[in-house]
C-alpha cells in the first residue's frame, strides 16, 4: 500500500487526529466516557494504521520493539507503584486521598496516574500482539 | 441486522468475508451498547472488536488459507447443545427483574452510594471512572495484570517460535 498517494497523505493527516483523540479520551475520562483502556486501544490503533499504510519496518522505527516491551511492564509497575506510594504516605494500598493535602485532589492524582498505567500497558500489549502477528512470515514464504 | 450478520458468518465459507462480517457485527454491537447508555463499553467494543481484532484476524488470514474446510461430521450434536443452552438461558431471563426496574437488587446494593457520594468523595463527574479507578481499584489492577499476562504469554509463545525458525534458516 506504500504506493497509494492519497492513502499516504490522508494517513499522515489522520495520525495526528487519532493520537490527539486518544489523549482526549485519556485525560477527559474524568468528565466524559473514556479512560485508560479505551485510550490505549485507540493509540495502538493509530500506530497499527500507520504500520498498515507505511509498512511494518516504518512503524518499528517510530515505536521500536524494545519500547513496546518496556511499555507492557511499565504500565503495570506504574499502577502498582501508585498503590505503594499511597502506603508510604500512610494510607492503605491503593488509597488515593493521601496523595495530596486535599483528599479530592488526591483522588484526582491517583486516578490520573493509574489511568496512565492502564494506557501504557494496554497500548503496549496491543502493539506487541500486532507486531508479532504481522512480523511472522507467511506460510507460503516459509515453506521453501 | 445482528442476527443476519451472525447467520451470514456461520454460512459463509470465504474467511475474508467472515472477518469483515465480524467487524460489521462489532459495530452493530457497539451501537446497541450506546443505545443502552454504556458509552464506555461501546467505545471499547468499536475500537477493540471492530478495529484491532479485525486487523489481527486479517493478519492471521494472511498466514493461513483463505477458504474454510468442509466440515468433517454432521453439526447436529453441536446444534442440539447450542439450542439447549439458548433454552436454559431464556428460561433464566424469566427470573431476572424487569429492564431498568429501580427495585432490582443491583440498584439497591452499593450503586446508590456510588451515585450519591462518588462525586463528592472523588471529585470525578464520570461515575464509571470513579468506580473503576477508585472504588474498584484492586479489580482494575487485576484487569491490567490480566492484560499484561496475556501480552507476556503471547510474547513468550510467538517470539521464540519465530527465532527458532530464523535459526533453522541460518543453519
Amino acid at each position: 500500500m506504500r504506493d497509494f498517494l492519497v492513502l499516504r497523505v490522508v494517513a499522515k493527516i489522520m495520525m495526528a487526529f487519532m493520537l490527539l483523540f486518544a489523549l482526549y479520551v485519556q485525560f477527559h475520562g474524568d468528565f466524559g466516557p473514556g479512560g485508560g483502556f479505551q485510550a490505549g486501544v485507540i493509540a495502538a490503533a493509530a500506530i497499527i494504521f500507520y504500520a498498515i499504510i507505511f509498512g511494518l519496518p516504518a512503524a518499528r522505527k517510530v515505536v521500536p520493539d524494545r519500547l513496546v516491551e518496556a511499555m507492557v511492564a511499565a504500565g503495570v509497575l506504574l499502577y502498582a507503584s501508585v498503590g505503594v506510594a499511597g502506603m508510604l504516605l500512610g494510607g492503605n494500598y491503593l488509597d488515593y486521598f493521601v496523595l495530596h493535602a486535599d483528599p479530592v485532589e488526591g483522588q484526582h492524582r491517583g486516578i490520573f496516574w493509574i489511568e496512565a498505567g492502564v494506557l501504557i500497558t494496554v497500548a503496549g500489549v496491543m502493539l506487541k500482539v500486532f507486531y508479532l502477528f504481522a512480523g511472522r512470515p507467511s506460510e507460503d514464504e516459509d515453506g521453501q | 441486522m445482528m442476527a443476519a450478520a451472525t447467520v451470514a458468518i456461520a454460512v459463509q465459507r470465504n474467511l475474508f468475508s467472515v472477518v469483515i462480517l465480524f467487524g460489521v457485527y462489532s459495530f452493530l454491537m457497539a451501537t446497541v451498547l450506546v443505545a443502552l447508555d454504556a458509552v464506555d463499553v461501546g467505545m471499547t467494543e468499536a475500537a477493540v472488536g471492530a478495529g484491532i481484532s479485525t486487523v489481527l484476524l486479517l493478519g492471521t488470514l494472511y498466514l493461513a488459507r483463505k477458504e474454510e474446510m468442509k466440515p468433517l461430521h454432521r453439526p447436529l450434536l453441536p446444534l442440539a447443545v447450542a439450542v439447549a443452552t439458548v433454552v436454559v438461558l431464556a428460561y433464566g431471563t424469566l427470573g431476572l427483574p424487569a429492564f431498568s426496574d429501580p427495585g432490582a437488587p443491583i440498584h439497591v446494593h452499593v450503586a446508590p452510594r456510588y451515585i450519591q457520594d462518588g462525586p463528592r468523595e472523588t471529585g470525578v463527574p464520570n461515575i464509571v471512572t470513579a468506580v473503576l479507578a477508585s472504588y474498584r481499584g484492586y479489580d482494575t489492577l487485576g484487569e491490567v495484570m490480566v492484560v499484561f499476562t496475556a501480552g507476556a504469554g503471547i510474547i513468550a509463545l510467538l517470539r521464540r517460535r519465530w527465532n527458532g525458525k530464523q535459526k533453522e534458516k541460518d543453519r
